[in-house]
């Protein structure tokens, strides 16, 4: 406890980022008792290095552990595996002390062997995992990456606990990354017993380990009796299953069958569970770390052109849109959501005027209109969306056709840049970790801009770019928020140019059954969707 | 009988490798790429070229086709893209669930079927007759998604007698049994109807009447028999149809068969679930096509295989 206390002091002092104090447990919590959790769609793979959907996400995090982690039910980071940890004044070395006795769920302890291993294995391009690019910072990540060697340079054991991670580049959001699924740290004899089937064979040292999978029906989690996290977790069990459709979930939560309908109240279902105060009172509102923007495509007719991407922008009725949704979202002003730091409070984005967006127009010399495509996912609400958009488009002479198409297709449009405009509904962008460079790179920087990449826009500015990476270069934890300013100013220069319309930061509600126990923010915890396993409760 | 057999297997092998070229074919023009979904939103354009070349994707469309089909040779239908998991393992978890609601589905959709078809023959042209045939055309056409969620609020939520989607016991197979079932059972009612209407016509039964049999021994001894021959022969080709129903109705249901595995593969360009359950579905529907004309022989000695 006191080494605890003194890395979390230690990490305070360098204050880089926020780092939670220690969590504080929750009194009224019971240990013992079961949930059910139901999802429509099978879970994909419980392989930390492969997993990355929202549904499999919360559950390898309540298998696995990484060096670090997040305070529950908060975006502040904590240590996790790491009992304690230096980074050295440039910000190219850290040095991860880990906790001893922490035992895998095979009972085998966990060392810093391991930790090699693992981040060895999620960038090794053999085991096609979806988030090697995060680990792009270390040192060797390209060797491997290209498959010239298969252990990464920068990640060394110095003693039986402690790894010394060295990073090519200084990387403000380092400490996040390792916090990600991804990091997770997994056992080389158990890999390499179960081969490809890993994912179906999970072994970590989370609190709870798979007891049980029946293949399209469900999956059973059991308390990990040995979890370092003294106390934890309360729950003895959870049932996921799955093929259970929202609506059929609720029908059964309502039945007091199921706890959470892991896939939400469905729309339909939405107005009428908030106009009943019994219902409405098992509903957990919060935010997330997301928004929805239009993309305009800077490289194709007419959006080459900054004024009608402006115009665009003062054209859209969020209000408007958020009502199709049922009031579940906030209108945005900028890519960021308010609660991600970095956001600039201050600005009050593109007012909706539609005689100033004619008049842009006009100037732009599209008096007489034009005619564009606007592609949007076909899963509702996403359709209606669109034709919102579409017809206050058409107050500004742009006739938008929609195209209506599956959600791979509509990534495959936006990648090659053959888009005019998407609505990224269903689709993008919610933030892997709260930090402001997750919002650019991928969706706004050049790197994303590329064949493929998620930059539908394909907006790519040299000079932000070498912005964010001098932003990013920030690791001195006294310049925390110079690194947040700039940050704040490469998002309005992004706004200026427009290559997005901003729309709304959606909301999210949880619902749960009557028996559940636990603090409201473990139920829209940030990190954890839809609920933090590891520390909610039953109270009977 | 021999050569028939063997013509018949060979038709069959060459039906299904065609369906499997088609739908490959047709999984490779689409325009979205696999690798980007397994690459994820984060990848780099080098991270998605490795996997492209680690999955044999940046090959032609004849080596992949070939390889395909030579894994397939060995029973190999391949590892899904995003579970990672082997496709063959994957169907064969789901494949008794949905074997055992198309058995039921099947007797349920005779069951009902051949009895209103009796019914509305002997009452031919009077109101039963008439509501029933409008009754068997709404059950033909209504959206099965529609009639899935109707019967479920009305038997599970409203008045509680099965279990709202589910499996493992008899009461969850009766409500998505008989969903796939009322859909078959139109059509089975306007065959029998029709077939029995001809047999009644016939000499035969005229004499069984004359010779002072009793109605109720003149129908089930000699008319049903005759009149259920093309009916039977239909099942075959329904299964075709029910891989169609199956989809929708294992959604809503819950029902961990094949079909909710190929509507998520789908969704998610699995492109290794989507070859699997296709091929075995074309499986299904060939095998119970050739089956069905094996057996036809047996029922009505009047048909004979050339």
């Amino acid at each position: 406890m006191n080494r605890l206390l003194a890395s979390t002091a230690l990490a305070l002092a360098l204050g880089l980022p926020a780092v939670a104090q220690e969590y504080v447990p929750d009194p009224a919590a019971t240990m013992g008792g079961g949930i059910v959790v139901t999802y429509k769609d099978d879970v994909a793979t419980l392989d930390p290095a492969i997993g990355y959907d929202w549904q499999n996400w919360s559950m390898i995090k309540s298998l696995f552990d990484g060096l670090m982690d997040y305070a529950p039910g908060t975006t502040e980071l904590r240590p996790g595996l790491a009992d304690s940890y230096t980074i050295s004044e440039d910000g190219l070395v850290y040095t991860f002390t880990l906790r001893s006795g922490v035992m895998f769920h095979n009972g085998r302890e966990m060392t810093a062997e391991d930790v090699k291993y693992s981040l060895d294995r999620v960038t090794t391009p053999a085991t096609l995992s979806p988030g090697a690019g995060f680990f792009a910072s270390i040192a060797g990540f390209d060797a491997v990456a290209s498959g010239e060697t298969d252990s990464l340079s920068g990640v060394a054991v110095t003693g039986p606990l402690e790894v010394q991670i060295t990073l090519a580049r200084p990387d403000a959001t380092f400490l996040h990354v390792m916090a990600l699924n991804f990091a997770s740290v997994v056992p080389r004899e158990a890999v390499e017993a179960a081969g490809d089937d890993f994912g179906r064979q999970p072994v970590g040292t989370g609190a709870f380990s798979l007891a049980d999978w029946t293949l399209g029906q469900s999956l059973t989690f059991v308390r990990n009796e040995n979890y370092w996290r003294e106390g934890l977790p309360y729950l003895d069990q959870i049932t996921f299953e799955v093929g259970q459709e929202p609506i059929v979930a609720l029908l059964r939560l309502q039945n007091g069958e199921v706890d959470v309908p892991g896939d939400g109240i469905p729309p339909a279902k939405f107005q009428e569970v908030m106009d009943d105060p019994a219902q409405a009172a098992q509903v957990v509102q919060g935010g997330q770390l997301h928004t929805g923007y239009l993309t305009m495509n800077v490289n194709l007719a007419p959006f080459d052109n900054v004024a009608v991407r402006q115009a665009v922008n003062m054209a859209i009725n969020k209000d408007r849109i958020i009502q199709i949704i049922n009031g579940r979202a906030d209108p945005a002003t900028q890519p960021l959501p308010d609660s991600m730091p970095g956001y600039t409070a201050d600005y009050a984005g593109y007012a909706y005027d539609v005689e100033a967006a004619r008049a842009l127009m006009a100037e732009a010399g599209f008096a007489d209109g034009v005619e564009t495509e606007l592609f949007v996912m076909n899963t509702d609400p996403n359709p209606r969306i669109a034709q919102a958009i579409q017809a206050d488009l058409a107050e500004i002479g742009i006739t938008a056709n929609i195209q209506n198409l599956a959600q791979a297709n509509v990534i495959e449009a936006g990648g090659a840049g053959t888009a005019p405009m998407i609505w990224s509904g269903g689709m993008a962008w919610i933030a892997d970790f709260p930090d402001p460079a997750n919002f650019y790179a991928p969706i706004l920087g050049c790197a994303g801009a590329g064949d493929g990449g998620w930059n539908w826009s394909k907006y790519c500015r040299e000079d932000l770019d070498a912005m964010a990476a001098a932003a990013d270069a920030i690791v001195d934890p006294a310049m925390a928020e110079e690194r947040l300013a700039a940050w704040s100013e490469i998002y309005m220069a992004v706004m200026e140019d427009a290559p997005w319309a901003p729309v709304f930061n959606e909301l999210r509600y949880t619902m749960r059954s009557p028996r559940m126990g636990g603090a409201d923010a473990l139920y829209v915890d940030p990190v954890s969707i839809p609920v933090n396993y590891d520390y909610v409760y039953v109270t009977e | 009988m021999g050569a028939y057999l063997l013509r018949r297997l060979v038709q069959s092998a060459l039906i299904l490798l065609g369906v499997s070229f088609i739908t490959y074919v047709l999984l490779f023009i689409l325009p979205a790429d696999p690798v980007r979904q397994i690459a994820g939103r984060s990848a780099t354009a080098a991270t998605v070229e490795s996997i492209r070349r680690e999955l044999g994707l940046d090959q032609p469309f004849v080596v992949q086709y070939g390889r395909y089909l030579w894994n397939l040779l060995q029973l190999d239908l391949g590892r899904s893209y995003l579970q990672r998991s082997e496709v063959s393992e994957l169907i064969a978890a789901r494949l008794p669930a949905t074997l055992l609601l198309m058995g039921a589905a099947i007797l349920c959709e005779l069951l009902i079927g051949i009895t209103l078809g009796i019914v509305a023959a002997l009452w031919r042209g009077r109101a039963l007759d008439q509501g029933l045939m409008i009754l068997s055309f709404v059950a033909v056409s209504a959206p099965q998604f529609v009639v899935s969620l109707l019967l479920l609020y009305v038997f599970a939520v409203q008045l509680g007698w099965f279990p709202i989607g589910g499996y493992g016991t008899f009461e969850h197979l009766v409500l998505p049994a008989l969903t796939l079932g009322l859909l078959g059972s139109g059509w089975y009612a306007r065959m029998m109807r029709s077939s029995m209407i001809d047999v009644l016509r016939a000499d035969f039964i005229r004499t069984a009447r004359a010779i002072g049999l009793t109605r109720t021994r003149v129908i089930l001894r000699h008319a049903l028999p005759n009149a259920i021959l093309p009916v039977i022969a239909m099942i075959g080709i329904d299964i075709g149809i029910f891989m169609g129903g199956i989809v929708v109705v294992e959604s809503v249901f819950g029902w961990p068969g094949i079909g909710q595995l190929a509507w998520q593969a789908i969704q998610r360009v699995d492109i290794p679930i989507i070859m699997g359950v296709t091929l075995v579905s074309a499986f299904a529907i060939v095998a119970g096509n050739l089956l069905a004309d094996l057996v036809a022989p047996f029922i009505d000695p009047r048909i004979k295989l050339r």
